[in-house]
């Protein structure tokens, strides 16, 4: 307020007259839709007989997955160890041991005949790529150009290898490499595994420099898991790729590769498993999965049964509000219910 | 004791640096301090020291789950939109001090006039104005235009009265030359500065040769203060005591408290309540992450978790989870709740409706901070003059010497018998018609032949007016000497002295002498109180006082006027007494009304003037339904009793008997005061069950008692009634009683237009001020203005209920959408280790906090639930606001509940449809988002209850924006989220996995909500289906009958011996209403109006067979 200010102030007041405009009037014409049970019931019956077969034919697209599912690392280990204890260490003290032949060979069968392209996973479960430690532990810049190789400050631990050289690519997530290799065939015919293109285009094109080559990866110490091949460049490391995709859950299907020929019901599929990878430490599953795919993905029931189970709750609500409504009709706006007692405050 | 400051006139040489320049600064920041004091006050709050806090917290990359950006992004912005407004409002205060610095005035130097800057005037220099020039510092006059020394200033800009004052030069300047004005010399010896623009007791004592060596009173008619404007008058010159921001109008800025509403106090108890919360579910998720770390972390050997760690390690996870968790407590909240609140108050500046047609005043809110609480008020405290009634003063009836004029047509000026009495030049009333033309301080303009009238006083001028209309002309005013034309013939008066009004004397007199006779007359006017008593001895009182107490039932004021002549020595005795007193520097108000005590006395009584007052339109109406939606309503007037009552009834404050019942509190004892206290008690504590009207009356003496040494008693008493009619308060009493009423804990709104209201105002919630004839200090002083009483009924149960419910959802929506995307980072933590992993990348955290789920809630401020017409017709609804009934803790469990709920649903849902396979990271975040930003939308939509197109804009645009954005951001390359959005899109499985969220989280939503709304309905639900469904709306005008009788049937004969009626009312429920009225608001939200509905139905079916 300075001197003057009333005089300009009171003036201002009158000049300051808005012109008539329904926002300031707070009138913008306005559409009041109120709950009436028409309406509600309606909504409730409409999500009902729309949810339901929506979820039959996801249900029904499911069930046309044909997913073999095998998990092999208790059984790719003999162990002859007694306790329950002895058995763990045993385990760890096999698969740490480089010198071991660790092929295990299964045999699975087809139960359906599968169409191609037929999907070959790897299933981790328990193995937690979500941690914080684990999924900060990587440097994208690093992977994508090699003027970048010095950017390993994320990378703790696994930035440096021994000799204070930066390990590229660096990180956790990427010394943890999946290193199991499976090998399929059928009656001794060799089903080939195209491992081409398993990985996003984008991490090819984008986020993987196709100049950066592997570089005193797996030097230290502590070998986590695969070796990379030097001369390739990372964006061909798919392998890398896929794994680098961390996943949101504990358990977790990453693509392997893909079969490009049809298998038909109750082949015997000859699968040589390289057991590399040490989930025996904090006894997680490895699973080898086959399986095909349709317009909702892999095998997954719970969108179905998710949608039946809404459509169906939807549905009883509509009847029970129904019946509500018939056996207890209450008229809206009933002045019945609007009348004021005298004085509401002093009640 | 008072510090002093000697001002020594026109002397360049003397020490005058001891005070500043005249330079105006009215400005918080220069442009070095701005940022830190800025920053430190806007730290100084405690949730922003907090988000502070966070915020470096996040700057330790060990612990911080997402880039420090999501959390230092919206906290600059914010802190970055609070101080460019701090810094536009300062730079608007910078400009128009300079432009006041910078103003041109002519001051005196060196004996020669010099045309300076406004701000390089020094105290002790003489300032000339000229005609319509604005004061720019505290002057004392010494000369004017006028030979007699005065002139006329507006002193709107200070205190808002836009009537013209005169000021006068000391008498020791009087006569003075005027070239020896550059040259004169003295010193004026004044109080230090202070903001009392009525006082300004000096001393003047100038220096030789000028004769006057006597020291020489100065008062605040010596002084033309800072902003008003010289007017009438050629031109005017003045020393400079008070400069720079030193002025009276300097002394008096400053920034009054920051008002809190309720609204806002529950929703900082709400977020200290979410605050213990996340207190608690970061130790337990930092314990339990850390026993995971041990027991689990340990064995997986692609983890690395060293064995041994540093010292802090322990910490490391708990304080992860604290900044996982700091987005329970919204950082947008405060942004968008001072976004929607500035907007209610423009909503209000901006309502045609509360247009005052006459003057054109809009309706204005200067304070925007406190919208809500208008929709909770619980006691309206009112003015009575002007705010009630029009405060248009009109002259209806007169009593004098034993007649009464007026009584038979209602009006004075027409009755035969006064033109009559008039014509015959009956000696009584001419003498009265004389004291109602002069004793005054009304200043008659003459313009083109008419004379106008400059008033301070309605009541003067009305008196003046109704003179002129019985011949009796108060023609002319220059400087002394007063002009009155009585049927064409001149009389003359000298005025000698005025004995002004004071509130505490309550009467005015002036001394004049008869330029003929040379007799000296003193003519008072007043109230009866303070006129009545000191009639001479012998003169008979009680026809007066009859008239006075017939008058004042009829609602109208009552003057009494008198006069005695003087003695000569009597006169100079008392005249030298009073130049003394009014010489005084301490206490001189005080002993100046002791002094003029002893003038009035020994009266001649002439007569009792009645003063009509109109009430304003639409009051009575106001007042019912106000009273109708629970509010309580007091009236705090100067008036008298009777009067007061009177325009109580008429305006629907109390009904008449026998609906109504007054209670009288008066007594000049203590004992008195405390038997009355306790009978009105008493009957209150019984009769407050049964639906009477049950009102007191109290007088100012008897409330001071009261205050005094029954407080408590009083406080029972002021909680117990409903309506309270205060009489003959003083302003400090008025303040006094909204204080009482606050500290019962009850919303208090002051409405009032006069200056006596300023500190009632003030003091109380909410202040409503009145742009009435009074000026426009209450209106300075307020929060809001309005220009009638009657819209106050639409600034409550319109503006204040809408921004009741509005601020109600969009605070515990904020919460709500915060707390959504916290539990599910929460229930993430359980499947990532407890490790403290945001599943929500940065971007898209910031993002959801303060653009995708700010823009659909902030254009629910044009959100109605019912219309303006129901809210009006029914304005009970309104106790849905004041008990609190929209925003409280358990409606606040409701929407946690809701957020826990949909947190489930969300994350549920994706992790199980986004399991093994697709469990990408990126991809599961962004199908949980999408999920976050879906529900919401449709829970904006679900709680909004009018649709306008911005609404339909802003909740489905957001929606749409939300994809547009996150495709943009997936067509970086550079983002980590890379072509995600793009991949979602185009798979079924995340359109069904959408909808299912969608129709899981809001089935039952819709469910709960129809169920409640049909079968469990609110008041405001019924009504909602009432309104639109059209049909039963207009009959329930009828439902509700008639309790009033009509209003134009007052029967003021039951009022007349109230104190004689002992009517005790038999109790029909013994509990006590204060108890329930106070639980009302937190109790069980159904008992309540299950039983209240039961009740009233029965209620309208006998009503309807009636």
């Amino acid at each position: 307020m300075s001197s003057g200010d009333g005089v300009s102030q009171s003036s201002s007041k009158k000049s300051k007259k808005p012109r008539y405009s329904r926002f300031t009037q707070q009138e913008l014409p306005a559409c009041k839709p109120i709950l009436t049970p028409g309406l509600v019931i309606s909504t409730f019956i409409f999500i009902g007989i729309t949810f339901i077969p929506i979820g039959l034919s996801s249900l029904s697209a499911s069930d046309a997955v044909v997913e073999i599912v095998h998990r092999y690392d208790e059984v790719c280990i003999s162990s002859n160890a007694n306790d329950d204890e002895a058995a763990h260490f045993a385990r760890i003290g096999y698969i740490q041991d480089d010198r071991t032949n660790k092929t295990c060979t299964r045999t699975l069968n087809v139960p359906k005949k599968m169409k191609q392209p037929i999907f070959v996973y790897y299933q981790l479960d328990d193995f937690y790529q979500n941690h914080r430690r684990y999924v900060k532990s990587r440097s994208d810049e690093q992977y994508k150009s090699p003027e970048n190789e010095q950017k390993t400050k994320t990378c703790e631990p696994e930035a440096f290898n021994d000799d204070r050289k930066p390990i590229v690519p660096c990180g956790l997530v990427a010394w943890s490499l999946f290193n199991d290799t499976y090998t399929i065939s059928i009656n001794g015919n060799t089903i080939p595994i195209n491992k081409k293109d398993i990985a996003w285009r984008s991490d090819r094109t984008h986020k993987f420099g196709s100049n950066v080559y592997p570089k005193n990866f797996q030097t230290r110490g502590l070998i986590g898991g695969a070796k990379l091949n030097e001369s390739i460049p990372l964006s061909e490391q798919e392998d890398l790729l896929v794994w680098m995709r961390t996943a949101a859950l504990p358990n977790f299907r990453k693509l392997y590769g893909r079969i490009e020929t049809d298998l038909e019901a109750n082949d015997k599929i000859t699968v040589v498993i390289q057991n590399n990878y040490n989930t025996y430490s904090f006894d997680g599953k490895k699973n080898l999965v086959i399986s095909t795919t349709t317009w909702i993905g892999g095998k997954n029931d719970f969108l179905g049964k998710i949608y039946i189970t809404v459509g169906g709750i939807c549905l009883f609500l509509a009847i029970a509000f129904i019946l509500v409504y018939l056996l207890k009709p209450r008229p809206l706006g009933d002045p019945a219910y609007l009348s004021w007692n005298k004085d509401p405050a002093s009640y | 004791m008072k510090m002093r400051r000697c001002v020594y006139i026109n002397d360049d040489n003397l020490a005058q640096d001891l005070y500043c320049d005249n330079r105006i600064s009215n400005r918080k920041y220069t442009i070095w301090n701005f940022l830190p004091k800025n920053l430190w006050e806007q730290f100084s709050r405690l949730m922003n020291q907090y988000f502070l806090l966070i915020a470096c917290l996040q700057l330790w990359p060990l612990i911080t789950p997402v880039n420090p950006v999501s959390t230092w992004g919206p906290l600059i912005f914010i802190f970055a939109v609070s101080a460019t407004k701090e810094a536009c409002d300062d730079y608007n205060r910078y400009i128009s001090d300079k432009k006041a610095n910078e103003k041109e005035v002519w001051i005196v130097r060196q004996g020669i006039k010099k045309l300076i800057q406004a701000q390089d005037i020094k105290v002790g220099n003489i300032v000339w104005l000229r005609e319509n020039d604005e004061a720019p510092c505290d002057l004392v006059l010494l000369g004017t235009a006028d030979p007699l020394g005065t002139c006329y200033v507006e002193t709107a800009a200070l205190d808002g009265e836009t009537d013209l004052k005169t000021r006068v030069i000391p008498s020791a300047c009087m006569g003075m030359d005027f070239e020896l004005l550059h040259k004169i010399k003295g010193v004026i010896e004044c109080p230090s500065p202070d903001k009392d623009i009525r006082r300004c007791d000096a001393n003047m004592r100038l220096f030789p040769p000028f004769i006057d060596n006597d020291v020489c009173p100065l008062t605040i008619k010596n002084t033309i203060l800072q902003s008003c404007y010289l007017r009438n008058t050629e031109w005017a010159c003045g020393v400079a005591v008070y400069t720079g921001n030193e002025t009276k109008l300097g002394m008096s800025r400053g920034v009054p408290e920051p008002k809190l509403t309720a609204v806002d106090a529950m929703i900082d108890r709400l977020t200290g309540a979410i605050f213990v919360f996340q207190i608690v579910v970061v130790i337990v998720l930092g314990i339990a992450g850390n026993v995971w770390k041990d027991t689990e972390a340990r064995q997986q050997w692609y983890v690395q978790y060293p064995t041994e760690g540093p010292w802090y390690e322990l910490l490391v996870i708990p304080l992860r989870f604290e900044l996982l968790c700091s987005i329970m407590i919204p950082i947008s909240i405060k942004v968008s709740l001072d976004l929607v609140k500035s907007l209610y108050a423009k909503f209000i500046d901006w309502d045609d409706k509360m247009v005052d047609l006459e003057t054109g005043t809009r309706s204005h809110a200067t304070n925007t901070a406190i919208s809500e609480d208008l929709g909770q008020v619980e006691y309206i405290l009112t003015d009575k003059t002007g705010t009630l009634t029009e405060n248009k003063m009109v002259f209806r009836r007169c009593c004098i010497s034993g007649s009464c004029y007026g009584n038979e047509t209602g009006d004075a000026l027409t009755d035969e018998k006064m033109l009559n009495a008039v014509s015959s030049g009956s000696p009584d009333v001419m003498q009265f018609l004389k004291v109602m033309a002069i004793c005054n301080t009304v200043i008659p303009v003459k313009s083109s032949g008419a004379i106008s009238y400059k008033a301070q006083s309605q009541d003067e001028e009305a008196l003046v007016r109704a003179a002129a209309q019985l011949l009796m002309v108060f023609e002319n005013k220059s400087g002394n000497i007063v002009d009155i034309n009585f049927n064409s013939s001149l009389i003359q008066y000298e005025v000698l002295d005025i004995l002004e009004f004071t509130s505490d004397r309550k009467r005015m007199s002036i001394v004049l002498k008869d330029c003929q006779s040379g007799k000296i007359l003193l003519m008072s006017k007043g109230a009866d109180e303070s006129i009545l008593p000191y009639a001479r001895a012998g003169q008979q009182i009680r026809t007066f006082a009859e008239a006075v107490e017939q008058y004042a039932q009829l609602g109208l004021r009552t003057l009494c006027l008198a006069w005695r002549e003087l003695g000569d020595d009597e006169y100079q005795e008392w005249a030298s007494m009073f130049n003394e007193a009014n010489s005084t520097l301490v206490d001189r108000e005080w002993r100046v009304a002791e002094v003029c005590q002893r003038l009035e006395h020994g009266f001649d009584i002439l007569g009792v003037a009645a003063i009509e007052d109109r009430l304003q339109d639409g009051v009575p109406e106001t007042i019912e339904t106000l009273r109708k939606a629970g509010i309580n309503f007091w009236m705090l007037t100067g008036d008298k009793q009777s009067t007061a009552i009177q325009i109580a009834l008429s305006c629907n404050f109390v009904s008449p008997e026998p609906k109504g019942q007054l209670l009288i509190i008066n007594g000049k004892t203590e004992d008195e005061v405390c038997r009355n206290l306790e009978r009105v008690l008493l009957t209150m504590r019984i009769a407050d069950a049964e639906p009477k009207d049950i009102a007191f009356v109290v007088d100012g003496w008897a409330l001071e008692i009261a205050l005094k040494h029954y407080s408590k008693a009083f406080t029972e008493l002021a909680v117990l009634s409903r309506t309270a009619i205060c009489c003959r308060v003083t302003p400090s009493q008025k303040a006094q009683l909204v204080e009482l009423l606050k500290s019962c804990d009850y919303r208090t709104l002051a409405i009032g237009d006069g200056g006596n209201d300023v500190r009632m105002i003030q003091q109380a919630d909410i202040g409503v001020g009145i742009s009435g004839r009074e000026g426009l200090q209450a209106a300075r002083a307020a929060d809001y203005s309005i220009g009638k009483f009657r819209f106050l009924k639409r600034l409550i149960l319109v503006h204040g209920r809408y921004s009741y419910n509005r601020t109600a959802f969009l605070s515990q929506y904020s919460f709500y959408k915060s707390l959504l995307i916290c539990f599910i980072q929460i229930f993430f933590s359980f499947i990532s280790g407890i490790s403290g992993t945001s599943l929500f990348n940065s971007v898209s955290l910031m993002a959801y906090n303060v653009f995708y789920t700010s823009v659909p809630v902030l254009v629910h401020v044009l959100d109605k639930d019912l219309g303006e017409k129901t809210v009006m017709q029914h304005p009970q609804i309104l106790f849905y606001c004041q008990a609190g009934r929209l925003l409280n803790p358990s409606t606040f469990a409701g929407w946690f509940g809701r957020s826990l709920f949909h947190a489930i649903v969300v994350f549920g849902i994706t992790i199980h449809s986004y399991a093994l396979e697709k469990s990408e990271m990126e991809e599961v975040s962004m199908v949980a988002l999408s999920g976050c930003i879906w529900l919401q939308a449709f829970v904006v939509a679900i709680e909004t209850n009018s649709f306008t197109v911005l609404q339909h804009l802003a909740i489905w645009g957001n929606l749409v924006a939300f994809y547009v954005i996150n495709w943009i951001v997936s067509a970086l390359p550079s983002s980590g989220m890379y072509t995600i959005m793009f991949r979602l899109c185009r798979q079924p499985s995340y359109w069904c996995t959408i909808i299912v969220i969608v129709a899981a989280g809001m089935g039952p939503v819709l469910a709960l909500k129809y169920f409640r709304y049909t079968y469990r309905s609110s008041k405001i639900n019924s009504l909602q289906q009432a309104e639109r469904l059209g049909g039963p709306i207009l009959s329930l005008g009828n439902i509700e009958p008639q309790l009033r009788p009509l209003e134009k049937d007052l029967s003021p004969l039951s009022l007349l011996q109230p104190r004689n009626r002992n009517s005790v009312c038999e109790p029909l429920l013994s509990e006590s209403p204060s108890a329930t009225r106070r639980s009302v608001g937190t109790g069980a939200p159904f008992d309540f109006f299950q039983s209240q509905s039961r009740l009233s139905s029965i209620y309208s079916r006998n009503s309807k067979d009636n």
